[in-house]
């Protein structure tokens, strides 16, 4: 599996009472773009239309080339994990990876093979019949990387994940979704509020502010610019 | 400074207890009554210890039916609602939900005769087409229909609050992994239902168990009586003190019973759960058709009695009904028992929080301290457990003894109406009071201020829209109650829900119409008020 | 604000307690009696109009419920007279020590029977019967046991006997017929009952509205809706084994402090002032003189076959024991 090249042409979107938000970008394939800007700017809100959960009020947004407009966010190949309420409280954590196979959580032996493997590699072995409240916020959000990878698709959305982690377990996860890009090739795209996160993981690095992208270059590229209006200001240096 | 921070505590542990003790005072007393009374009991037939043993069974029987059926019903109508988030109109079919509670039981009786009976309109219909007789609603028929509709919308709403805790990226999970609404049913909505429907369950069994009003009325003769009827009738019919402290005990065990068995109840009742959110939801489309007609379904349920009630009341002869002397006397005395229950149970709810908060203050309560908390805590729902009846059964026997009977009748209708209150008053301060305080207090402590004019610069500012809520609540619960009024109510004490009932036994229909509109406005527009002030409130 | 309160309060209070009175005689009865369309609101006039005084009636559900309510208020009741209580409470009645003697001459009364009790004077009395509508009844019951033993989906409306006077006057009827057996009657006759309801009133109210084809009331009743309304849809089923008798009485309470005033209503009582407004009124048979004839309408009603009265004494003893009997045969 290969990550999926994602373009998004002159959507427009706004929140009821709102600011207007405009979206003109591309994410290459098997690129692990950070996204980052002031709050407010649209991060959250961008991912959200790529997942399908807002649909853009002009303007599309394609995968691969292919529209998807009107498709379910079932159907788009995206998985997304949120910055809490990633697993259903009540059921344990292998039902709660179990659910990103098949719904009516019928089970056959490959499978529950694809479960355990998912669970070895984001190190959540043996704590299968734990339930989310007797784990901490690490691996809660490792049970929830750990669905996204059973449901292999091609685009991984991050919103925010380990924001309400500690620094050494944040470099942890991380390190791990950097794992999983190089190893599965994805495309990542990661909601961050600190910039030293993007530095450390991600391959590409996008900045948003007053309601639309202004920049998207590699990493590097685009820390060390000059010309990006607002930057400086956002990063204060 | 040193002096005036440590008198404030003092006296608010003394208002506590006092408090604690007028409660105690209120319930024990007809308690101990009710006992003393016991050994007098000579003559208990074997004819009427069965009868005795078959209301009890059918007691249980209409409370555990009602019950069922009012969840069943409930849990696909909170469904729908949350579901279609966006459906025309919800935001007002939530607030419909909300008024079976706050009108009173024996307005709502007259609104689903007026549907349900056999003269009704679900009879006449029926008739017309031919597809059956007329309905027979004397008995468990009418009694159920009263309690599924009282409840129904009760457990409705409970469940409506509680699914729209879920989180809103639950529901972009369901979205993402392709749920059915089976799926979301199985994974997301019945974990949440089935985590609150014990407690709600427990709530309308008791609330069932302890109906007066509809069951007086619906019950239809002796086949369907309960015990708090008939502790009523014994007092009132037979004038047989022993026999309703034989059915005040049978009922109170009852419901201890229960209360201990049921454990958590969901007193969290509906008036103060924030319902109505936005949430976008995956499954909305696929189940409108469905959901709609749930909704129909239930509104229409909810909506025919009160329409009822609407257009018989218009239509009823005020001319007459405002030239009844008694009319003006029974709305002035619903108007001062409002008042004077209202305040007694306001002053109650601040007294026992303003002593809690004082406790919680110190680091290290003493054992003596915390049980005096607990008992504060648990003296708030003690209503739910000694149902008002029983307790003006045992004023009724201790007063009739002392020939108080007469003049101390409003005192105690007054006192039971305030104990009613009380559960919602504390739900309605507590945040406000002990909450809020905690906030200030070390920045009054700083600053210096305490006792009046902390009070009067701090606190009542921030309390006084909480206070204006609780009272307003307390006082429509009074305005409705039947259950406390009917065993003290004499020629020189009638209230607007004793005439009300007095109107219906004398088949005066159209005066009873009119004097159940107006009663439910009271009770409406004190409800309305305080939305009002809630809204305010949560806008600040 | 509080001071708004405080005036608001006190105006409620001043409305919300009876206004004094001064010359007042307050007389509990049953609710019928004191309707619009009751003999009550003539009485009162023609009363007043003689005595200079204020008559108040206070209306309970039923006769029954009169005198619970007067045992509840004891010596503290404001009554001054009880009216409207029947012979099968009168002994229970003069047994709470409330009562005192009437004193006043009863050579006006008019009864079928001899009366002889010293504390209760008679104003009028009936017999109870079964009244059905003819337009939707079209078999009534011939008799007593046809009631007990009918279809269960033909239904009646009866009146508690705790609280109400026919109600109480059918429990006797049944057991002066049935004896021993009149539980087994009952759990018979409870499937047809619709409803039990607190006061005749009520129970009649719904068999004109159309709630039940059956109610149980007097032979008399006919009668009205023959002069009031010309019609004679609803008739009463006669019985061959007899019809309960009723016979209603006034007494004054030792309590009361108008003692002369109440002795002055018994006495007007007794004469056509008040009798002549008891046939098409409260349409019962008049326990004396009426200044003008009975309508023809009560020459046409059921006569019963035979008049059923156990004795004061007997129902007095018993009334509590038949009741619980009543109680458990027709939860059963």
């Amino acid at each position: 599996m290969t990550g999926a090249a994602i373009q998004l042409d002159d959507v427009d979107f706004a929140y009821p009472g709102g600011e207007p938000l405009h979206f003109s970008t591309t994410f290459e394939a098997g690129s692990f773009t950070g996204l980052i800007g002031p709050s407010g700017s649209g991060k959250t809100t961008l991912i959200n239309l790529i997942a399908g959960f807002e649909e853009p009020v002009s303007g599309h947004i394609s995968f691969d080339g292919v529209n998807a407009a009107g498709t379910e966010p079932a159907n788009r190949p995206v998985t997304m994990v949120f910055q809490d309420n990633n697993l259903f409280a009540h059921l344990d954590v292998f039902t709660n990876i179990a659910l990103g196979v098949s719904a009516s959580l019928n089970l056959p032996d490959d499978d529950r093979t694809l479960i355990a493997t998912a669970m070895e590699e984001t190190g959540l072995s043996g704590l299968g019949r734990r339930l989310p409240r007797e784990l901490s916020g690490g691996q809660r959000q490792r049970v929830a990387i750990a669905r996204a990878l059973v449901r292999d698709r091609p685009v991984l959305l991050l919103d925010e994940p380990f924001a309400a982690l500690g620094p050494a377990l944040r470099r942890d996860m991380l390190r791990l979704v950097s794992n999983i890009h190089k190893q599965r090739a994805m495309t990542v795209i990661l909601v961050s509020h600190d910039p030293a996160d993007v530095k450390f993981a991600a391959t590409h690095a996008a900045f948003l502010d007053e309601g639309g992208v202004v920049a998207n270059r590699p990493v590097d590229a685009l820390f060390s610019a000059s010309d990006i209006p607002g930057l400086q200001g956002y990063l204060g240096t | 400074m040193q002096p005036s921070r440590t008198s404030r505590p003092k006296s608010a542990i003394l208002a506590g207890l006092v408090a604690l003790g007028c409660i105690g005072l209120a319930v024990a007393t007809p308690m101990l009554a009710l006992v003393a009374v016991a050994p007098a009991m000579p003559e208990l037939s074997a004819d009427y210890l069965d009868f005795v043993w078959s209301i009890t069974k059918f007691t249980l029987l209409q409370a555990g039916l009602s019950t069922l059926l009012s969840v069943l019903t409930a849990i696909p109508l909170a469904r729908a609602l949350a579901r279609q988030a966006s459906f025309p109109g919800r935001q007002l079919i939530l607030r419909l939900l909300a008024l079976p509670l706050a009108l009173p039981a024996l307005v709502v009786v007259l609104g689903i005769v007026e549907v349900w009976g056999r003269q009704g309109w679900v009879s006449t219909v029926m008739q017309g087409t031919g597809l059956a007789g007329p309905l027979n609603i004397y008995g468990l028929t009418g009694i159920l229909i009263a309690h599924v509709f009282f409840n129904m919308a009760l457990a409705a709403r409970l469940l409506v609050a509680s699914l729209e805790q879920i989180p809103p990226e639950n529901w972009r999970l369901a979205a993402q992994l392709s749920f059915t609404s089976g799926h979301v049913f199985r994974h997301i909505e019945w974990p949440v239902i089935r985590s609150v429907l014990p407690g709600i369950a427990s709530l309308v069994f008791m609330l069932c168990i302890a109906s007066f009003a509809v069951v007086l009325v619906l019950g239809g003769g002796p086949k369907a009586t309960t015990l708090e009827v008939a502790i009523y009738q014994s007092l009132r019919f037979d004038f047989d003190p022993p026999r309703a402290v034989l059915l005040a005990a049978l009922q109170l065990a009852l419901c201890a019973g229960l209360f201990v068995l049921g454990g958590r109840m969901a007193t969290d009742i509906v008036v103060m759960s924030g319902v109505g959110k936005q949430v976008r939801r995956p499954d909305q489309a696929a189940s409108r058709r469905t959901d709609t007609l749930v909704i129909t379904a239930g509104l229409t349920f909810i909506a025919l009695p009160m329409l009822a009630i609407v257009l018989s009341g218009l239509a009823a002869p005020f001319g007459v009904i405002v030239s009844q002397s008694v009319f003006w006397r029974a709305t002035a005395t619903s108007l001062v028992l409002a008042l004077t229950a209202a305040s007694l149970s306001l002053v109650m709810a601040w007294s026992l929080l303003a002593a809690q908060r004082t406790i919680l203050r110190r680091r290290q309560p003493s054992r003596a301290a915390s049980a005096f908390m607990s008992s504060m805590q648990a003296s708030g729902s003690l209503i739910l457990v000694v149902p008002p009846v029983v307790i003006g059964a045992g004023w009724f026997v201790v007063l009739h003894r002392t020939g108080l009977a007469g003049s101390a009748a409003p005192v105690i209708v007054a006192v039971v109406n305030a104990l009613m209150a009380l559960p919602f008053a504390l739900r309605i301060l507590r945040p406000a009071v002990v909450g809020q305080a905690q906030v200030h207090d070390r920045l009054c402590a700083s600053l210096g201020l305490s006792g009046l004019q902390r009070w009067r610069l701090i606190d009542l500012p921030v309390l006084a829209r909480s206070f204006a809520l609780a009272f307003a609540f307390a006082a429509a619960l009074s305005i409705g109650d039947l259950g406390a009024a009917a065993l003290f109510g004499s020629a020189d004490f009638v209230t607007l829900p004793l005439l009300l009932l007095q109107k219906m036994g004398s088949y005066r229909s159209v005066e009873a119409a009119g004097i159940a509109l107006l009663l439910a406005c009271f009770c409406l527009s004190l409800i309305w008020m305080a939305e009002q002030l809630k809204t305010e409130a949560q806008s600040q | 604000m509080l001071r708004l309160l405080t005036v608001v309060f006190a105006v409620l209070m001043a409305v919300a307690l009876p206004a004094s009175a001064k010359d007042k005689l307050t007389i509990y009865t049953y609710d019928s009696f004191t309707s619009d369309w009751g003999p009550g609101p003539k009485i009162k006039a023609s009363f007043e109009a003689t005595c200079k005084c204020e008559l108040e009636w206070v209306a309970v559900a039923d006769a029954v419920a009169t005198l619970n309510r007067i045992k509840l208020e004891g010596a503290s009741s404001k009554a001054d007279i009880l009216l409207g209580i029947d012979t099968s409470l009168t002994a229970e009645a003069e047994a709470t020590g409330l009562f005192e003697q009437h004193g006043i001459s009863t050579e006006n009364v008019n009864l079928p029977v001899q009366w002889t009790n010293k504390t209760f004077v008679p104003y009028d009395y009936g017999h109870f019967a079964v009244i059905y509508d003819s337009e939707k009844v079209k078999t009534p019951p011939a008799s007593l046991d046809d009631l007990v033993n009918g279809d269960p989906e033909q239904k009646i409306v009866i009146q508690d006997p705790r609280t109400s006077s026919p109600g109480l006057g059918l429990l006797l009827w049944i057991k002066a017929i049935y004896g021993d057996k009149a539980g087994e009657a009952w759990t018979k006759l409870s499937r047809r009952v619709l409803t039990v309801t607190p006061g005749w009133s009520e129970a009649y109210g719904m068999f004109t509205k159309g709630e039940a084809p059956m109610v149980l009331s007097y032979t008399t009743s006919p009668a009205y809706h023959m002069v009031s309304e010309s019609t004679d849809r609803y008739r009463a089923a006669g019985f061959p084994e007899g019809h309960y008798m009723q016979i209603e009485v006034a007494g004054i309470l030792k309590s009361s402090q108008n003692k002369k005033l109440a002795r002055e209503f018994l006495a007007f009582m007794t004469g056509p002032g008040f009798q002549d407004h008891i046939p098409t009124n409260n349409w019962m048979w008049p326990a004396g003189k009426t200044s003008d004839a009975l309508p023809d309408a009560f020459g046409k009603l059921v006569k019963p076959a035979k008049s059923l009265l156990l004795s004061a004494d007997e129902v007095n003893a018993n009334r509590k024991a038949w009741i619980d009997e009543w109680l458990k045969a027709t939860t059963r």
